[in-house]
């Protein structure tokens, strides 16, 4: 692939604008939900059984782990001159355990 | 000021070497480039480096003082000299040939890798073109085109460093200048180009280009156009 830095380039940027509207909602919802102190009992109370709040944080998390990944691997292929199949091998390895380990946290707060 | 300066000079060849040091008599508004020079001349007649012009025009004279890519022609020792000491080694990022003399082929090369140069169309024009000198387009050609090729840039680059494939800034300044020139025939080509493996997105807008070139271009500027150039194609389906 002759192009393929640019498809990870715009990938990293347009999963970048992806996310704006689901970390100012996390972050309105914070504010907004702790403003009168609220418990881990009642965030689990909302968040569980909801497929909404499934979906939400299941797309920022495949979102957040494609976006992460591309940027560890820039870090690696510069810093560590990895290149080639062993750098791609890491690096679906790498975004497979933030999927993993991003919807099993999803998974159990909903 | 010092009757002397201290200066360590790299020498050897094909990358292998080590620095050996010089006592230079200083003397009143000298360049690192008389430095070197005075050491060729008097001290080691051996000593290989490159030079042409000694005004700032040509750009061979580029080498590393105290480890910044500099025009040794155009920098006073007194404005980088440290506890009356120089070091002087040849440009970063480049093979070296011997002593302070690097080769400037994969420089070269990079550029033309870059589609950096102009290509007219096959037709002759019947008119002259009518290029408006405050377009948007000609003014980021007038911003980039006055680049000498010196290789300061491609050396003062960390990105070049750690990513052997990456054209580097004055492949990419000169890749700017054609873009955005209406004499071009085919854009669309140099957007291509510059967005193949190791071009502009490689880019992570550290900015020594534009703070070492010795002519104060903006080469990261020229880069950041060249990355919207190339998302707006894409996002087009045009690359």
């Amino acid at each position: 692939m002759k192009n393929k830095d640019l498809k990870l380039y715009m990938t990293q940027r347009l999963s970048a604008i992806f996310m704006v509207p689901f970390i100012l909602l996390h972050l309105g919802v914070i504010i907004y939900a702790s403003r009168n102190g609220v418990s881990a009992t009642e965030i689990l109370g909302r968040t569980k059984g909801s497929i909404g709040w499934m979906l939400f944080y299941g797309l920022f998390v495949v979102a957040a782990s494609i976006h992460g990944t591309i940027g560890i691997r820039n870090i690696v292929s510069e810093m560590f001159a990895w290149r080639g199949l062993k750098l791609e091998i890491a690096m679906v390895l790498v975004v497979v355990l933030l999927v993993a380990v991003g919807l099993r946290a999803v998974g159990a707060v909903t | 000021m010092a009757d002397t300066i201290k200066v360590e000079v790299f020498k050897g060849e094909g990358g292998q070497g080590a620095y050996q040091v010089f006592d230079v008599p200083r003397m009143e508004s000298q360049t690192v480039l008389d430095v070197v020079t005075h050491i060729q001349r008097n001290l080691d007649a051996s000593l290989a480096y490159r030079f042409a012009c000694r005004v700032g025009m040509c750009g061979s004279c580029a080498m590393m003082v105290n480890g910044s890519p500099r025009w040794t022609c155009r920098t006073h020792v007194g404005d980088v000299v440290e506890d009356g000491c120089l070091k002087i080694a040849p440009l970063r990022n480049l093979p070296h040939i011997r002593d302070l003399a690097a080769d400037l082929v994969p420089f070269f090369d990079k550029m033309q890798k870059a589609g950096g140069r102009f290509v007219a169309g096959k037709e002759v024009p019947q008119q002259m073109l009518n290029i408006d000198p405050q377009s948007p387009a000609r003014v980021a050609v007038d911003a980039g085109i006055e680049c000498i090729g010196c290789a300061v840039c491609y050396a003062a680059c960390d990105v070049v460093a750690w990513t052997p494939d990456y054209v580097g800034p004055a492949a990419l300044n000169r890749a700017w200048t054609l873009v955005n020139d209406e004499r071009v025939a085919d854009t669309g080509w140099h957007l291509q180009q510059v967005a193949l493996d190791g071009g502009c997105t490689s880019c992570h807008s550290q900015g020594a280009c534009s703070v070492h070139c010795p002519k104060s271009l903006n080469p990261s500027q020229s880069i950041t156009g060249l990355k919207r150039a190339v998302a707006a194609a894409f996002i087009k389906g045009e690359l």
